[in-house]
């Protein structure tokens, strides 16, 4: 048996913190763009005048936090385990576009919501990691 | 342009998660406190995929970055969301993870979820 508690601890303290850190990343990312005044296009001056904005910075570090926070949940557990279980998070994108940006959210997307919630239990209770543990660096 | 961008996305996510989590599973168990985050980034540095990994994902960003300036959040998120199945396919083939019925299961209970959600 692969999995000890200790690792399932760390791991799902990972995708506690992962899952938090993506939707509040792209909502103050999507904040951000939505009020920039220029379209973004294949110029690279614009996409580096909107990192400027306080609310687009704010979200890529972030968004850079939870990228490393999920490679560390990587080396945990499966792809295929951490994919399905960090879909939680798109629910939170959901609410927080609600709130935060007053997008309309119907009831198909609150049925969409209570199944990848359920899909994300069903997952969460199989084995974390079904491959060899990691080797150590080489 | 929308699905192009969308395109962009997924299949740039795809690459640079198998490469990810190849990578990160030879480097053993990593975390993200103050020592750790440095030995995170140290292993990172040191492994020419996982860099191809980021700048994968560096590409992925910047189609998300234009496809959310245009699109409604609760459309972009959940669209771009549907790289992972394509993922677990891989995960099950390429990375030979053991995907069974209930993370099969689980999987398309997600995905049916992420389209509805996608509208």
């Amino acid at each position: 048996m692969r999995d000890n508690s200790g690792a399932r601890f760390r791991t799902y303290s990972l995708l506690g913190l992962f899952v938090f850190l993506r939707p509040l990343g792209n909502l103050s990312l999507a904040w951000g763009t939505k009020h920039f005044p220029q379209v973004l296009s294949l110029n690279p001056a614009v996409y580096l005048r909107a990192m400027v904005d306080p609310f687009v910075a704010l979200g890529i570090g972030m968004l850079i936090l939870a990228l490393l926070t999920r490679m560390a949940l990587l080396s945990l557990a499966d792809l295929s385990f951490v994919l399905p279980v960090t879909a939680i998070g798109y629910v939170l994108a959901t609410l927080f576009g609600q709130v935060f940006l007053h997008e309309a959210v119907t009831l198909q997307q609150w049925l969409g919501s209570v199944l990848i919630f359920v899909g994300t239990g069903v997952v969460g209770t199989t084995s974390q990691n079904t491959t060899t543990p990691g080797e150590g660096s080489e | 342009m929308k699905w192009l961008l969308l395109s962009i996305v997924v299949t740039a996510t795809a690459l640079s998660d198998l490469l990810q989590s190849h990578e990160m599973k030879k480097a053993g168990e990593q975390s993200v406190g103050a020592r750790g985050l440095a030995r995170l980034l140290k292993t990172i540095a040191m492994r020419r995929y996982l860099i191809l990994s980021i700048v994968c994902l560096a590409i992925s960003f910047f189609a998300f970055m234009a496809l959310v300036q245009a699109e409604p959040l609760s459309f972009a998120v959940p669209a771009s969301a549907s790289s992972f199945i394509l993922e677990t396919v891989l995960a099950k083939f390429v990375l030979k993870e053991h995907v069974g019925v209930r993370r099969g299961a689980g999987a398309l209970l997600v995905l049916g979820g992420v389209m509805l959600l996608a509208r």
